[in-house]
């Protein structure tokens, strides 16, 4: 995988041959990429739903009157009976109390997208510093991170997350940085050191450092950049766990948000309406295929990357 | 190995030490103390009260408060449940726990063996349309939204086809007069497992070594006579029909969790057969003529197991955590449930006897897990 390095004042015939380089290596990896067809489900499911997210502030200030259609404290005036059945007005019926499922819908996929795109963020940033520096330095620093992921991996981390809810309050902040803190300190950033451990006795390391290059400058541009391949499927990882925490906690109503796909079927289901499948189904399917599709979506992203980022699983 | 042993097992401790000062942190930030919970439960007398508040030490400063919370913890002393009120919280653990291991290590083995004979399938079967619907759909059911998809199989099998009863351990009007207790049955229904997984498991073992001819005519003799044994064996102690009631009630939550985990063994046999189905003795298996099966079977899949086996032992490690919200879906009177409900009660003592629990079990099982893996894998030497 070509990388390309920032460098100041090169000439432009160097930056044209790595520009060629990057596209051409772009090009290959997204036919490997394309090649798994999983990977281009995922991405539809994907855009699918960031077209739905988009899309509900642009329907809210233009067709949705605010007044009936918000997902929090709207209330559908024009139903006599609440919940009630899909309509036009409504294509998929409103909740127990009077709130149109749509809009709960689609508002809700904003923030999950949110949560999912900052606990990836958080995990890699974490990940990628950990498993570079871990390398890099080795010796205690080696041993001190590494143990910490030890502890970070040995953590229940449902059972933590549950009780870390119910107990302090969390918002959707909070649960993006405590995903991103258990999982980049743990799991993903001995992954990302497993990685880095082969970049670092590569013989440009070697060269970057006896042309005087410091700690700091050969971590950035020489480690980090080979990392980001990995660190790029990590991420999808990430996301579809966060989302599904995400879910799982507001589900059980230990999340302090105003709206999420999992507190849908959390008011479905405070509301007695949980049983009633074929008869209410608009309360139960559109949340939960919602948050299933999603983290499936990433997942899948997230196997065909690695397809293409680890060699030994290509076709001969 | 012992001195691996050694550093590992200082390490879980020092785990243990972070995890405990953790729970002590989070049951501190609570606005007033432990023992201000029972006032409001008219069932507790004000003696009880203070002896409670002694317990937690509550009067004493920071410090003290937290050695007393970490002496607690290892004399197995959490108080007493408000919820369970006036049964304490280890007392109901010990209850718990055996519910919560037997209910995942039949899940976990099922959704391995089913994992790994389909990722055999899948990996032999690259680039096909039965490679991309079973990764879809495994993938699928593997990040399903697990309460959706817990609540669907309620629905489906137990709600409206009436085969499975809905939820909980066992059910209260069969067992309104029975001459025994739940956890004795429940008791002997691990023993009956344990025996015949040995038997069984020892057959094996043998015929394998022993490389008889007639090795599958003895297993199957082996496995209809040790089941032949367990219906005898029941019927002397008169409690089939209590057993019967349990593993009914089992059925849902088991098929789920099967379910919902079996993807994750499919796709990492999958990657693990396509990085041995490189090497050349593969090629060499192929060149002598052996059938297709024999190679995939014989050749690549044994090869490609370890991984899949230490990811086995991993996860049961982390049974105890990964069933919270199967459990509570199912009222799976576990450890899992138990937290939740405690959680969401605040029921305090209990909650955190639970996650301390929950915490020490992951701990142990990881240090089990890791011996295990030293032993199976020849590779690694400490």
């Amino acid at each position: 995988m070509a990388t390309v390095n920032a460098q100041p004042a090169v000439p432009s015939s160097v930056w044209r041959a790595r520009l060629r380089l990057a596209s051409r290596s772009v090009r290959e990896n997204w036919g490997l990429f394309v090649r798994t067809r999983i990977g281009l489900l995922g991405l539809a499911i994907i855009a699918m739903y960031a077209l739905l997210a988009v899309a509900h502030p642009v329907l809210m200030s233009t067709v949705w009157e605010p007044r009936i259609y918000d997902p929090v404290i709207g209330y559908a005036f024009d139903e006599t009976k609440q919940p009630a059945p899909p309509s036009l007005k409504h294509p998929l019926g409103t909740d127990p109390l009077g709130r149109d499922i749509l809009s709960q819908l689609m508002f809700s996929a904003r923030s999950e997208f949110l949560l999912g795109l900052l606990a990836a963020t958080v995990t890699v940033v974490i990940g990628t510093s950990v498993g570079a520096i871990a390398a890099y330095f080795g010796g205690w620093v080696d041993t001190i991170l590494m143990r910490l992921a030890d502890i970070m991996i040995m953590m229940p981390a449902i059972s933590v997350l549950i009780v870390l809810s119910a107990l302090i309050g969390v918002e959707h902040f909070e649960l993006a940085l405590l995903i991103g803190i258990l999982s980049g300190f743990g799991a993903t950033g001995v992954v990302l050191k497993s990685q880095a451990l082969s970049v670092v006795v590569k013989p440009y390391i070697d060269a970057a450092r006896s042309a005087g290059g410091g700690h700091f400058h050969i971590i950035l541009v020489h480690i980090v950049p080979n990392l980001l391949p990995l660190s790029f499927l990590y991420m999808m990882f990430t996301v579809t766990s966060a989302i599904f925490s995400e879910a799982v906690l507001s589900f059980l109503g230990l999340l302090n948000v105003r709206m999420s796909w999992g507190l849908m079927i959390h008011t479905t289901e405070s509301a007695g309406y949980l049983l009633q499948v074929a008869e209410f189904w608009w309360l139960i399917f559109p949340a939960s295929l919602s948050i299933t599709l999603l983290c499936s979506a990433f997942y899948l992203v997230g196997r065909s990357l690695d397809e293409v980022v680890n060699p030994r699983l290509r076709s001969r | 190995m012992a001195k691996y042993l050694l550093k590992r097992s200082a390490q879980i401790l020092v785990t243990l030490f972070v995890f405990l000062s953790l729970v002590f942190f989070i049951v501190n930030a609570q606005p007033g103390d432990v023992s201000n919970f029972y006032a409001l439960n008219p069932d507790v007398p004000p003696e009880t009260r203070e002896r409670l508040q002694d317990l937690f030490g509550v009067n004493e400063p920071l410090w003290k408060q937290y050695l007393v919370h970490l002496k607690n913890t290892f004399t197995g002393n959490f108080g007493i449940s408000f919820s369970h009120y006036p049964r304490s919280v280890a007392d109901v653990i010990g209850e718990r726990l055996p519910r919560t291991v037997v209910l995942f290590m039949t899940a976990t083995a099922l959704s391995f063996y089913l994992g790994f004979g389909l990722g055999k399938v899948v990996a032999w079967r690259r680039g096909g349309w039965f490679e991309y619907t079973s990764t879809v759909s495994g993938v699928t059911l593997y990040t399903v939204f697990t309460p959706w998809f817990g609540l669907m199989m309620i629905w489906l099998f137990a709600f409206k086809a009436g085969w499975f009863p809905i939820g909980k351990f066992l059910d209260p009007v069969l067992w309104r007069d029975a001459p025994i207790d739940a956890n004795s049955v429940f008791t002997q229904m691990i023993i009956t497992a344990f025996a015949v997984s040995f038997v069984v498991l020892t057959v094996f073992v043998i015929t394998a070594q022993k490389r008889m001819s007639n090795a599958r005519i003895i297993r199957i003799v082996s496995m209809v006579l040790a089941t032949l044994a367990v219906v005898a064996v029941w019927m002397s102690w008169g409690t089939v029909s209590y057993a019967w009631d349990i593993l009914r009630h089992m059925v849902l939550p088991v098929a789920t969790l099967t379910l919902i985990s079996f993807a994750g063994t499919m796709l990492l046999t999958r990657n693990s057969m396509l990085e041995t189905m490189r090497e050349d003795f593969v090629m060499a298996a192929r060149a002598k003529g052996l059938p297709e099966s024999a190679v995939r079977d014989k050749h690549v899949a044994r090869n490609a197991l370890l991984p899949v086996v230490t990811s086995f032992i991993f996860s049961l490690a982390f049974a105890v955590d990964g069933g919270v919200i199967t459990e509570s879906i199912f009222s799976w009177p576990g450890m899992g449930q138990t937290l939740v409900s405690a959680t969401l009660t605040e029921d305090l003592p209990l909650a955190v006897g639970a996650f301390v629990f929950v915490g020490i079990f992951v701990l142990v099982a990881h240090l089990v897990a890791d011996i295990l893996y030293a032993y199976l894998d020849p590779r690694i030497r400490y």
